[in-house]
């Protein structure tokens, strides 16, 4: 089945296609900012950079409201800046500083925003998948309206325990939306080798959970059919999958060669495809912004983005006493 | 201002690196994303890409250069304007490498200070002329969810067989009538994704009281139990916390085999951020568990089945809670002391009833928790009867009893008067036939050798 298409013409206006074109730059040229420190030796460990796939979260949370919650993988950096953390927070916490989301002692990986009902960064993949379902139980639990989205790869579509999750949720009418984020390469595995059938949308059917595919490298189409999977969750209709088909330019991690794929296969995807190139050409065509007027929002940025590099350089590390907090929320950690 | 390429770090671990090849020469424009050199790691050959865009206005390091520090400059792009003239006003020489040190970090001084002295807490567990009754551990158990259900709503069960069956082991009966199908929720079978449910919901606000039919099936929920119940709120700097229970029965049942008996306590017991029970007698069982539905942090409740059925004295009060962190002594004695948890209290307080009748008098102290451990009353007793026992039901390597052992030698070292010995479940799979099954226990018996051997008599 061939993905959705959004309409030629867009049915959005021009403020927020403004709005999707500036929080997909900012997740890229954030992410740019990241690969270049990570290059510098600033950032360690592990690196997922979301480079390619930003209309997925920005389509997304064009259809959330306040309140709804997400939770994610450990490719969460655009997840986190779509809704609303603060880039120096984000990026002093790639630094391992003082100044980051959980004080450095998170990582790329691992951080949290109550206040943005963000719930993690997780590093074990197929994990958060559950963990996303009791999100949404909390929620219907004290019977509001709130969704849950629940993102994962198609790597993780592999794993056991988002079936037991399917199950569950399905069975008690969870309202959360289980976003496939499908990149094609699970690490350095293509879904061809790692996958007996390839539409990961189907996965709920025996469950009895719709789903659809999206093609995520066209933010209307994301948010369209988060639109759709919302109302159908707060409308107390149980869990919606959207398999969200997407590519990422850059390698699984950053010292990832990605010898499985050709030079040419992503080059055509940033050619041809290109989600941020997508809404330029839609503002442009559809004389809704001047040239300036996106070399305006470019500039402020790029600004933004040097701001949270020179953030996340400035702030120091955390105090070596962090070592010993926030271990029991009401209790010091016991050394015999 | 012309901008250096520096040698990019392409692994958590790569210091330095060979430039295989420039796929650029100067004077070349290039933009962001275009592949300009490839770098041998000590991993792979990977690509490098430019980050900005410009001309290249000089290549520092020739191609074929092997070992190039991280963040060596090796190259100059130009930016709009500038020219190749521009780079001598740009010191490029020096190699930068300083930011690839990490500050060294002062090695943090060992966490909480050390008590110089053990002070136990040997106040009550009730005040005293409080009436008691007779209940059973399973009674006990039920009581203590259905108090702190009517208590708060945000706490709900969930589990196999938890609602409609009553309770594989009959802990839960009763509540479903009580307190509906919202809050006692029977799960499917599927240990792994309902453990990740209830860490969610506990992210998400409420309280679960997660089941597991017996711990033995929780090996398939432990990465939820260890990697996201007891870690988030470190991994988030403090913003989220985790107040569940994991709670079941742990430890040898009787004659179901190796994969159906076994003591997880000494596994959960090392992980930081889960807090560790393993009650004995009836009133702890419920005053424990009323404590851990209300803590804030992960709790593993490690129960025992064949103890659910034993009766023990009660206080009758209308809110009863016993604090983590704090054993009991169930008996006083000042020749050794012997040290148990769960059901090894069992063969610790029987053996210490047979050696009086000899004249060795034992103290008998119940740990009651793992994480947080009383190591006071422990050290305290030590140092007084000068001898020490260990016993427990799982296995010899990496045990509680090895633990403890370490500790007193640690703190204690010229108090004892012998080695501190451990009685453990022997270091096999649990065997099925009835002879071999209670050679693998500990026993009574045991206890009893084990304490002649320390007291040399």
């Amino acid at each position: 089945m061939a993905a959705k298409k959004s309409s030629a013409k867009s049915n959005a206006s021009a403020d927020e296609l403004k709005a999707y074109y500036h929080d997909m730059l900012l997740i890229r040229r954030f992410e740019e900012k990241a690969g270049q420190l990570y290059g510098m030796g600033l950032i360690g460990g592990f690196c997922h950079l979301y480079i390619g796939q930003e209309a997925v979260v920005v389509g997304l949370e064009a259809a959330a409201e306040e309140g709804d919650k997400r939770i994610t993988t450990y490719r969460d950096h655009g997840h986190m800046l779509a809704c609303g953390m603060d880039p120096n927070g984000v990026m002093a916490e790639l630094t391992g500083r003082e100044g980051g989301y959980s004080r450095g002692k998170g990582g790329s990986m691992h951080m949290f925003s109550t206040e943005k009902h963000f719930y993690g960064g997780h590093g074990i993949v197929g994990a958060n998948v559950p963990l996303g379902a009791g999100l949404a139980f909390s929620d219907k639990y004290r019977g509001n309206d709130r969704v849950t989205f629940t993102y994962f790869g198609d790597g993780a579509a592999n794993q056991g325990q988002v079936y037991e999750t399917f199950n569950m949720a399905a069975l008690w009418a969870l309202p959360v939306i289980f976003v496939i984020e499908n990149n094609q390469y699970a690490m350095g595995t293509s879904q061809k080798r790692s996958t007996s059938t390839p539409d990961l949308y189907t996965r709920g059917e025996a469950f009895g959970i719709p789903g659809e595919i999206v093609d995520g490298m066209d933010v209307l189409a994301v948010r369209d059919a988060g639109k759709k999977a919302v109302a159908h969750c707060r409308a107390g209709d149980g869990p919606y999958i959207l398999e969200i088909r997407t590519y990422r330019y850059r390698g699984h991690s950053m010292s990832d060669p990605a010898k499985y794929r050709t030079r040419e296969e992503v080059q055509k995807m940033r050619e041809e495809k290109d989600a941020i190139e997508h809404v330029r050409s839609l503002l442009l065509t559809g004389k809704h912004a001047t040239e300036d007027d996106l070399k305006e929002i470019d500039k402020q940025i790029k600004k933004i983005v040097n701001a949270s590099a020179e953030f996340a350089k400035e702030s120091p590390e955390p105090a070596v006493e962090e070592l010993w907090t926030d271990i029991y929320t009401d209790l010091a950690p016991q050394h015999a | 201002m012309p901008t250096e390429i520096l040698m990019p770090a392409l692994s958590p671990t790569m210091e330095e690196g060979t430039l295989a090849k420039w796929l650029v020469k100067e004077g070349d424009t290039v933009s962001s994303g275009d592949i300009i050199a490839e770098i041998e790691t000590d991993k792979a050959t990977m690509e490098f890409e430019a980050v900005d865009e410009g001309v290249i206005g000089k290549i520092l390091i020739a191609e074929g250069t092997e070992a190039v520090k991280v963040n060596t400059a090796i190259a100059v792009l130009l930016e709009d304007g500038e020219s190749a003239d521009d780079i001598a006003a740009t010191k490029v020489d020096a190699p930068k490498t300083e930011s690839t040190e990490a500050p060294k970090a002062e090695a943090p001084k060992a966490a909480p200070a050390k008590a110089a002295a053990p002070q136990p807490d040997r106040s009550p567990d009730w005040p005293e002329g409080t009436e008691t009754k007779k209940q059973t551990v399973r009674d006990a158990l039920n009581t203590a969810m259905a108090e702190e259900m009517r208590r708060d709503g945000d706490v709900f069960i969930m589990g196999e067989e938890v609602a409609e069956y009553q309770g594989a082991y009959k802990i839960t009966q009763g509540l479903l009538d009580e307190f509906g199908a919202k809050r006692v929720i029977d799960t499917p079978i599927t240990e792994h994704g309902f453990a990740g449910i209830g860490v969610g919901a506990a992210f998400g606000g409420l309280r679960p009281i997660v089941e597991f039919m017996t711990w033995n099936f929780a090996m398939q929920a432990i990465d939820q139990i260890i990697n996201s119940a007891a870690k988030t709120l470190y991994m988030s700097g403090g913003q989220m916390g985790c107040p569940i229970v994991f709670r079941g029965p742990n430890g040898a049942a009787a004659r179901v085999g190796a994969q159906h008996s076994q003591d997880f306590a000494a596994w959960y017991a090392q992980i930081p951020g889960l807090k560790v029970v393993q009650p004995y007698s009836a009133s702890d069982a419920k005053g424990l568990l009323k404590s851990a539905i209300r803590d804030p942090n992960p709790v593993v409740f490690l129960e025992n089945e064949i103890l659910y059925g034993r009766s023990f004295d009660v206080p009758v009060l209308d809110d009863f809670t016993v604090p983590f962190g704090k054993a009991r002594i169930w008996r006083e004695g000042s020749d050794v002391t012997i040290v148990s948890f769960g059901i090894g209290m069992t063969y610790a307080l029987e053996a210490a009833e047979k050696l009086a009748e000899d004249g060795i008098e034992a103290e008998v102290i119940d740990l009651r928790t793992l994480r947080p451990l009383d190591y006071d009353t422990v050290l305290a007793s030590v140092m007084k009867t000068n001898r020490c026992v260990t016993v427990e039901e799982g296995w010899p390597v990496g045990a509680i009893g090895n633990h403890l052992s370490a500790v007193i030698m640690e703190r204690a070292f010229d108090y004892l008067d012998a080695p501190v010995l451990s009685c453990t479940g022997k270091d096999v799979p649990m065997p099925y036939a009835a002879n071999l099954e209670k050679l693998a226990l500990t026993s009574t018996q045991e206890v009893i050798e084990t304490v002649r051997k320390v007291t040399y008599r």
